[in-house]
């Protein structure tokens, strides 16, 4: 019972370390953002070579636990190389115990979906799109979040 | 009395114009294709100062907004430069310039570019935008950007904004080259289509 019970705790913990991180395109993307089983669903666009995306994760972070259980869910969707997904990515999430939804957006014809993502979107990362599914409206941000900007943002909407 | 009411009224004052400065920046869209280039003197990696005006016999100047660090520019790099050499002698030279500010971006230091100009024996000059306002005026927001000038006799027009072209992973895999194709539309009178795109980028380091 006790070697079932460190195993359970192993599995559990080996899950904590190493969450999935899917690598998607575009549409599943879309899809997501399209999605309404949220209430407010937070993308924020980043990758590990960008200094300014690492310096924000920490609020995105904590806005995935301060808020979860209100019905916000953040994604952080990387551009860094489907290629340097292990090397990199993996590295990142894991050392830092990311518990956000992590997706690798493996694409290469930006042009195409800049747009679709917001028109205001002129492709520089650090970006964040916030969808607020309580009042139907989608809030777009091509900047760097200071401390306290993201849970004023979201408190707005959910108040 | 009087005294809150005055201080009162700075403190609107103040909000008012830190607001008007945010919207100020977040609204700031640059040029828009059409528009005309605004003249530039900006100090290449060595140390001779570089003019558009420089340019005034070409038939135009592809304008990069590049840097050492981010790993899209790099990317871009040799790009940059095979652009360069197939088309400075058909009258359209590369001029790069460099837009972060180095305190933010310590590996784009004027130094640095003189480092990785001589490393990467770039054929084309490599200037440094010190004060940061070529870029906000010309509207740049991430590197590598370009703006394709289009030189009409009494002016550069802009003529396209954008990327290089549709692949910053593998330059075999191109399927749309931008810039050439914009080049290839001027010289034979065509429009230029598109002349506008997007990529995703690393933000320039602005001074605080």
């Amino acid at each position: 019972m006790k070697f079932f019970g460190i195993c359970l705790g192993l599995l559990l913990s080996v899950n904590l370390i190493a969450q999935p991180i899917e690598v998607i395109k575009y549409p599943d993307l879309a899809k997501l953002i399209e999605s309404d089983k949220d209430k407010v669903a937070v993308f924020n666009f980043w990758a590990t070579w960008c200094r300014p995306c690492i310096k924000e994760i920490p609020y995105f972070e904590q806005a995935q636990q301060d808020y979860a259980s209100k019905g916000v869910q953040v994604y952080l969707v990387s551009f860094d190389f489907v290629e340097e997904l292990d090397t990199k990515v993996k590295n990142f999430v894991s050392k830092k115990g990311l518990k956000s939804s992590i997706k690798l957006l493996d694409e290469t014809d930006y042009n195409a979906f800049i747009d679709k993502i917001d028109p205001s979107w002129s492709g520089a990362i650090p970006a964040t799109l916030i969808v607020d599914n309580i009042n139907n409206e989608k809030h777009f941000f091509e900047q760097e979040f200071e401390k306290g900007e993201l849970d004023t943002i979201i408190n707005d909407i959910l108040n | 009395m009087r005294k809150a009411y005055i201080l009162i009224t700075i403190a609107i004052s103040l909000t008012a114009a830190i607001f008007i400065q945010e919207n100020g920046l977040a609204d700031q869209q640059g040029y828009a294709v059409g528009d005309v280039a605004k003249e530039f003197t900006l100090k290449n990696v060595d140390g001779k100062m570089v003019s558009l005006e420089d340019y005034a016999q070409e038939e135009g100047v592809i304008l990069v907004f590049t840097c050492n660090t981010c790993p899209y520019a790099k990317l871009y790099e040799s790009r940059i430069k095979a652009l360069d050499m197939q088309y400075k002698s058909q009258g359209f030279p590369v001029v790069a310039i460099q837009p972060n500010d180095p305190e933010l971006s310590p590996g784009d230091s004027f130094e640095e570019m003189q480092n990785r100009y001589k490393d990467k024996a770039m054929t084309y000059p490599y200037l440094w935008d010190e004060t940061q306002e070529i870029t906000r005026t010309y509207g740049a927001t991430r590197t590598p950007h370009v703006y394709l000038l289009e030189n009409t006799g009494d002016n550069f027009k802009v003529a396209y904004i954008g990327a290089i072209d549709d692949n910053h992973k593998d330059a075999n895999a191109v399927n749309k080259s931008y810039v050439e194709d914009a080049i290839t539309s001027i010289k034979a009178k065509r429009t230029v289509d598109p002349n506008f795109t997007k990529a995703i980028g690393c933000t320039i380091k602005w001074s605080e």
